[in-house]
């Protein structure tokens, strides 16, 4: 409760500060200081130690779960912060609007990992996605930001409507918000709380860009300012994830069955077109939204399977995505040319950036000793664990397939000839990558630390 | 002895110190430093497993061979290492290779030496950790850790098409390992205990119907790894694209990982499953052989010739221990060894050749005997081993295996026989080509020298070759305790 208070203020705090202070690197040290008090309040409320009071009506639940998710997304937006700070200012002339806009996003990342009914569901994913829209069209100048940012708002606002449908036809099956009172089970499943489900079910998807509503992702990650799609394709997507797991398990867990087949065709799908479609590319961000499909895929799992294992999973998923994509994303941002032969000889220029992003392409891949391996495994142990052995197969083989797209960035860096243009690197952004590979190697064999909080 | 006295197992050892060792190597980067340290280290590995062989007694050493804790205890998986004869013999040959492509290649010069040597010392602790290891997931871990390092070292330092050849064998290895993850981990989930170890596995009651299918899920894998007919494809371009350093590894001993899984792991957990598609897999096996012995008989390089006969021997492997006779399991456990050392000594001379005259086109060379006679004295000696002569080490183990496989089938052996007489053709042929005949083409008068390192390392594996060959004993007796476990697996079901 007191981080999305938190996040809510520091938006603000940061938007009127661009107007008193004048000097535009201050705003990373604010931004900095308001990301860790929202680690540190976090971190209070989660150990019980010191929290705000505030009657929610029973509206937001606050779950072990929730916090755990929180700690990743705001651990992630830190790194975030420190890898990325100095190129905001190569986006535009508004920094501080920039910084404001991602604590709001943070603000409604607190809401989706603790909402208790649909409206505070929907206020949630619309307090993520509008600076989202902002933030894609961010690059004023550039024709393909403002692409980007008028599609992901035209694509944007046809999922809220159905998602409101939805929830308009769940409430109307069941005259409740709370989605306690929509989990009624296989008797009181009757078509209009059906409909519902599969309207929600429809614009969540959205959100997460799974197929077939996919469409939108490689053009918007592709437009917006790196930076932004670096923060949308991981902090942004696994909060989705997270609202998405939090509201089928606990509004539809009852009628699982139901709705099983229609998500295992949604995922199928997911794996196949966010892979084969990865092969093609040429360029390495461009690559890296379609992976993130492919990635969506593989976290569509938990949903999938609902079971322990799963949950677990997409905790461990949240982290090793995102550590992996963001750092993967800052390794492009300082590299000049975004085709894949721009990588080449990145080794022999940049020994330490080429070796930390095939520490983050491995990791991607599902390589064992990283984080990517065990969170690729608690899926597929949580999917194996219903029964249902087609699935499985055909995500291996689609993982296989990613090991095609993610090592061609490796082989260019290190085994073909060329002369990789790159943009200076600070010295805290080395530190940041070194310390994000390790922390993807420990979680790789030592998960337990992270998955333990879950049932504090 | 106690658990409490010990300090260190020799497993942990065994694993440590290469790791350790691979790890400190990439610090060396000034001049020869990564070289002479490697060379130094995998003295010490060889040393340390020869030891190793004065503390068999499990009776009184149990604590020094068997170490097991628990690793991440919410998943049921421990960290297991288990050093029984199989291991033992195992890590024997992955030491003793080291030493050898060590030995032989201390004449190279690699570009970015620390890499190269820090990479082959951690594939090194990689496949000791496959050939000890008693738990589902950490074989895994280990079964995927030994390939990244191979993966780095066959682009890098590799021949002219060798980034497209190298990523074939690592996209395929990949898909299979990933296969074996989802049998692993389907088998777990039928565990009484939910763990992975070796016990659990074997105690897994699978739904009736299912245990077939994660069979092949099993299989696959190990076949890519071997590799088996029609699984082989990634294989002869692999070898002649890497740099013969790390084809030595691979065929001397990664190959062995397929080999090894399948009597570790896939004959003990499916014992029935074993049993009624042995027929399958040893006919596939007896096609592969003479499917690629045929093939090497044509073949212009020597690289892929010796790639193609690698395929021939290792499908009889693969069928040997589908028959599961007990004189077949003890055949593949020599002949384990033995290929890998006979290879290896295979590996060597092609490498002085190309090293010295600058191909390795049998058409263009000839007439070596006159110029380098000495050289030639040790490749009759190790051909001859591996058409498996009598008197040499190879003899041993393929007339075991044969045995085996009579037993089995009176008209698949026969089938497979032809392999043996290819074999010999291919062989000899290839001897009477390059080695005598007339001195011409790129041959000329060069003589192909020998150097110290790679003096010793021939000299190395002619002894084994004699030594196993006259005196087989030892081998088979350090096995026999683990071809007998697996035997049992099989009491009832035969």
């Amino acid at each position: 409760m007191t981080a999305i208070i938190l996040a809510a203020i520091w938006g603000v705090v940061m938007m009127y500060s661009g107007i008193v202070i004048k000097n535009k690197s201050t705003a990373k040290t604010i931004a900095l200081l308001g990301i860790l008090a929202l680690l540190v309040v976090n971190h209070l409320e989660y150990t019980n130690l010191w929290y705000m009071q505030a009657d929610v009506k029973n509206m937001l639940k606050f779950t072990s779960f929730g916090y755990v998710f929180n700690y990743i997304a705001f651990g992630s937006t830190l790194i975030f912060f420190l890898l990325n700070a100095g190129e905001f200012e190569l986006v535009g002339k508004d920094v501080y609007e920039y910084y404001a806009l991602l604590f709001f996003i943070l603000c409604g990342v607190g809401i989706a990992s603790s909402f208790n009914t649909l409206l505070m569901l929907f206020l949630g994913i619309e307090i993520i996605s509008i600076p989202l829209y902002i933030l894609a069209g961010s690059d004023k100048r550039n024709l393909k930001s403002n692409e980007a940012s008028l599609k992901y708002f035209l694509m944007g606002s046809f999922s809220t409507g159905i998602m409101l449908m939805g929830i308009a036809f769940l409430y109307g099956a069941t005259g409740s918000f709370y989605i306690e009172d929509i989990n009624v089970g296989a008797d009181g499943f009757q078509p209009m709380l059906a409909i519902g489900l599969v309207f929600l079910l429809i614009a969540i998807s959205f959100k997460v860009s799974a197929a077939p509503f996919h469409f939108w992702t490689p053009d918007v990650y592709d437009g917006s300012p790196t930076v932004f799609t670096s923060f949308m394709a991981t902090i942004v997507k696994v909060a989705s994830f997270i609202a998405f797991l939090r509201l089928f398990d606990n509004a539809f867990g009852k009628v699982h069955e139901q709705w099983q087949l229609l998500l295992a065709l949604i995922t199928a799908a997911t794996l196949f077109i966010g892979n084969i479609t990865a092969v093609f590319q040429q360029s390495v961000k461009r690559m890296l939204s379609y992976s993130s499909i492919a990635q969506a895929g593989f976290m569509l799992f938990s949903v999938y399977a609902l079971n322990t294992f799963a949950k677990e999973g997409l905790i461990l998923y949240s982290a090793a995505y995102s550590l992996a994509s963001i750092g993967s994303f800052a390794v492009l941002i300082k590299v000049k040319d975004y085709s894949i032969e721009g990588f080449n000889g990145l080794a022999k220029k940049q020994p330490f950036l080429a070796l930390m992003n095939t520490i983050f392409l491995l990791s991607l891949t599902g390589i064992p000793l990283t984080a990517g391996f065990l969170a690729k495994y608690y899926m597929l142990i949580g999917a194996v664990k219903t029964g249902h052995f087609w699935l499985p197969v055909f995500a291996v083989l689609m993982a296989a397939v990613s090991a095609y797209y993610y090592f061609r960035v490796i082989q260019a860096m290190y085994f073909k000839e060329g002369e990789a243009d790159t943009k200076p690197t600070s010295r805290t952004f080395r530190i940041t990558l070194l310390v994000t590979a390790l922390l993807i190697i420990i979680l790789g064999f030592l998960p337990n630390g992270l998955l333990k909080a879950l049932y504090f | 002895m106690d658990a409490k006295d010990v300090l260190i197992t020799f497993p942990e050892l065994l694993l440590w110190f290469p790791l350790l060792s691979g790890l400190i190597a990439f610090l060396l980067v000034k001049g020869n430093g990564a070289k002479k340290w490697a060379l130094t280290s995998s003295f010490i590995s060889v040393a340390i497993v020869i030891a190793s062989f004065f503390f068999t007694d499990n009776s009184k050493y149990f604590h020094l061979n068997n170490v097991s804790y628990f690793w991440m205890p919410s998943l049921g998986s421990s960290f297991a290492l288990k050093y029984d004869g199989m291991s033992r013999m195992l890590c024997l040959l992955t030491s003793l290779a080291f030493l050898l492509v060590f030995l032989s290649t201390l004449k190279n010069e690699y570009k970015k030496p620390h890499a190269f040597y820090g990479l082959m010392l951690l594939t090194q602790s990689g496949l000791i950790g496959v050939f000890c290891t008693m738990d589902a997931l950490a074989f895994y871990f280990f079964w995927e850790l030994a390939l990244i390092p191979v993966y780095f070292l066959a682009s890098q330092w590799g021949g002219e098409k060798r980034i497209q050849a190298t990523f074939k064998f690592f996209v395929y290895t990949f898909a299979g390992s990933l296969l074996l993850l989802l049998g692993i981990i389907y088998v777990y989930l039928h565990t009484p205990d939910s763990t992975f170890s070796l016990k659990a596995f074997m105690e897994a009651q699978l739904p009736a119907g299912h245990g077939k299918f994660v069979f092949w899920l099993f299989f696959i894998a190990f076949a890519i790894k071997m590799p088996v007919f029609p699984f082989h494809t990634w294989q002869p371009d692999t070898y002649e694209q890497s740099p013969t350093a790390v084809t030595m590894i691979l065929s001397g001993v990664m190959v062995k990982m397929g080999v090894y899984a399948v009597l570790r792991w896939l004959l003990p957990v499916f014992p029935n499953e074993s049993a009624s598609f042995a027929n399958i897999i040893i006919w596939l096996s007896a096609i592969g052989m003479i499917y690629a012995s045929c093939i090497a008989w044509m073949q212009d390089d020597l690289k892929r010739l010796v790639a193609y006969s690698s395929i021939a021997h290792i499908g009889l492997m693969c069928a040997a221990v589908f028959t599961r006779q007990e004189s077949g399991f003890d055949g593949v456990m020599v002949q384990m060894f033995n290929h890998g050392i006979n290879i290896i000594g295979l590996w060597i001379v092609v490498e002085l050749i190309e090293k010295k005259l600058g191909t390795r086109k049998i058409s263009e060379l000839g007439g070596l005997a006159n110029t380098s006679p000495a050289l030639t004295v040790f490749l009759v000696i190790i051909a001859l081993a591996n058409i498996a002569l009598p008197l040499t080490n190879a003899f041993v183990g393929e007339f075991l295996m044969f045995n085996g496989l009579f037993a089995y089938g009176k008209w698949v052996t026969a089938f497979a026989l032809i392999s043996i007489i290819l074999a010999a053709v291919y062989t000899l042929n290839m001897i009477q080509k390059v080695f005598y005949g007339s001195t011409g083409g790129v041959t000329g008068e060069n003589a192909v020298s020998l150097n110290g390192g790679a003096y010793m390392a021939l000299g190395i594996v002619v002894v084994i070759v004699f030594a196993l060959g006259v005196y087989p004993k030892p081998l088979l007796e350090l096995t026999s305790e683990t071809v007998d476990f697996i035997k049992s697996r099989f009491m009832g079901g035969l």
